[in-house]
């Protein structure tokens, strides 16, 4: 089975926010919430970089490690999902993640923070794959029809890629090596341990 | 007139602005090399701070790119915390087990004297029990968050576990203001009488009660070790509301998720020790000692429990006469 992974070539990033359109309408995403950002790092300065991050589906996951309730589990292709029946709304994946990834479709106070909402890397959810309970919960399962997150498919300047870890980490290497400079590999240090050459 | 000389203006100034892209193109591509900085380097600079930038959404808290700290607040929480719960909540239920082998219960030594003394009034008791009940319902519901997935999880289920897990979570939320209210009045009707006092120190080097003989340990209404006890129960007790507040009401008062994490492992490692604490107290107040918990129930002591754990309480309250330590039969 695939290690599924995202890659963000911020190089090529131009903050045209696709990703996070194409997100919010194919997973029908509550208001208020996105699962995909693009974020500038300094905006109008030189060196100026955008990267779009998601749930990066981590490694030994801290979001699934701190769960009070165990709602998350990951797939065979190493997809961190969680299953809402069982979310308690307590905000500690929050808390515990390093990507800003898990959001709640309410403000919160008193703990009615609702059920907790993240990418699932276009993989749906615990529920039969395409149905409409799985929809309704947590949006399109392309990864079940042999799709990739739509995010990265339409990326109009191939900067965000989504795919087996080990051949889009191959892709950027070709990238780095042919322009001469890499751009970060942002968040793969955190999330998988590793970094690409850059 | 002026209107096309405005909009010649602004064409000229779009062009000379064009123009002066144009000359410094080239120079963010040499930037981009030297100045593209990996996320190991940022990290290593930042030691634990925050990768931030900006973005164009609403929710400005998306702007932080990578958070590096919650891999610490997880290390807390799932090991660190439970280590320190563990050993403070097992340890003194250990403590408690071997104090009571070796001392057993505390008898009243002169035996009952049959004459009751008021030590506590009807809202005294009220207050007491007020905080009380809700502490046992706050820390049965808390503890659940930190050790309920590992224990009670494989043994109910997870949907019933879950169910439970929301409930608990909301009557912790909201019973804490129960709680609060119970603190708050404790801290006003007991702290004049508990300022530290010469008496205490003589208390504590008689040994307070822990020795066989407690006969030449003065004390007040309250000895040294209550006393000790009252001030955690208030500046812990506040810590707990101050703490537990930020995490009711995330992103409040300006806070960020760091903010909320330090919260949080405060709350932890003093809900552990206030456990404990409190597991200390309560053993003292039934099985570890004759004759102090009615004070909590009807609100009398025996006559001979005042005079042998409180000398100078007993001699204060009878020196006021009758009205002061009205003798009431014990039934």
């Amino acid at each position: 089975m695939a290690r599924m992974k995202f890659l963000c070539d911020a190089d090529r990033c131009i903050e045209c926010n696709a990703c996070v359109t194409a997100c919010k309408n194919e997973n029908e995403v509550p208001w208020g919430i996105n699962r995909r950002r693009v974020v500038t790092l300094k905006d109008g300065q030189p060196g100026e970089r955008s990267v779009s991050m998601a749930c990066m589906h981590c490694t030994d996951a801290p979001c699934a490690a701190v769960c009070p309730v165990n709602c998350f589990y990951t797939t065979a292709d190493a997809v961190v999902l969680h299953n809402k029946d069982l979310c308690i709304g307590c905000g500690y994946c929050f808390y515990a993640c390093p990507f800003g990834a898990p959001q709640y479709p309410r403000v919160g106070n008193f703990g009615s923070r609702g059920k907790m909402d993240k990418c699932t890397y276009c993989a749906g959810g615990p529920e039969a794959d395409g149905s409409k309970e799985e929809y309704e919960k947590y949006g399109a399962n392309r990864l079940a029809e042999g799709k990739l997150p739509l995010c990265a498919e339409l990326c109009s300047t191939k900067s965000l890629l989504a795919g087996d870890g080990d051949v889009i980490a191959q892709i950027y290497k070709e990238r780095v090596a042919k322009r001469g400079y890499g751009s970060g590999s942002w968040g793969w240090q955190t999330a998988y341990h590793e970094t690409i050459a850059s | 007139m002026a209107k096309l000389m405005s909009q010649v203006r602004f064409i000229a100034g779009a062009l000379a602005l064009a123009l002066l892209v144009a000359l410094a193109a080239p120079a963010p591509t040499a930037a981009q090399t030297t100045a593209a900085t990996s996320e190991q380097q940022l990290l290593q600079q930042l030691k634990g701070g925050v990768i931030a930038g900006d973005v164009s959404i609403p929710d400005k808290k998306a702007a932080n790119l990578i958070h590096p700290a919650g891999r610490d607040w997880r290390t807390f929480h799932t090991v660190t915390l439970k280590w320190i719960g563990g050993i403070a909540i097992l340890g003194m239920l250990a403590l408690l087990i071997i104090f009571y082998l070796w001392r057993g219960t505390m008898k009243i030594e002169g035996g009952r004297s049959g004459r009751a003394i008021v030590r506590f009034n009807a809202f005294e008791r009220f207050v007491h029990w007020l905080a009380a009940s809700t502490f046992i319902v706050l820390g049965l519901t808390g503890l659940n968050i930190t050790f309920g997935r590992a224990l009670l999880l494989p043994w109910m289920g997870p949907q019933a576990f879950s169910t439970w897990s929301e409930w608990a979570k909301y009557t912790h939320n909201f019973i804490s203001f129960a709680f609060t209210l119970g603190v708050v009045l404790m801290f006003l009707i007991w702290v004049g009488q508990n300022f530290p006092t010469a008496a205490d120190i003589e208390w504590f080097k008689a040994g307070g009660g822990m020795g066989k003989s407690h006969k030449y340990a003065p004390a007040w209404k309250y000895n040294g070790g209550q006393k000790l006890l009252y001030w955690f129960i208030v500046l812990g007790g506040a810590a707990m509301i101050i703490s537990g507040y930020m995490l009711i009401f995330p992103f409040a008062y300006g806070m960020g998720v760091g903010d909320m994490e330090l919260a949080e492992i405060f709350h932890g490692v003093v809900a552990m020790l206030f456990i404990a604490l409190m597991l200390a107290h309560i053993y003292l107040g039934t099985l570890g000692m004759e004759g102090a918990f009615e004070s909590m129930v009807d609100g009398t002591v025996d006559v001979n429990w005042a005079k042998e754990h409180h000398p100078l309480w007993y001699e204060e309250e009878m020196s006021h006469g009758a009205g002061g330590a009205m003798a009431r039969p014990a039934e």
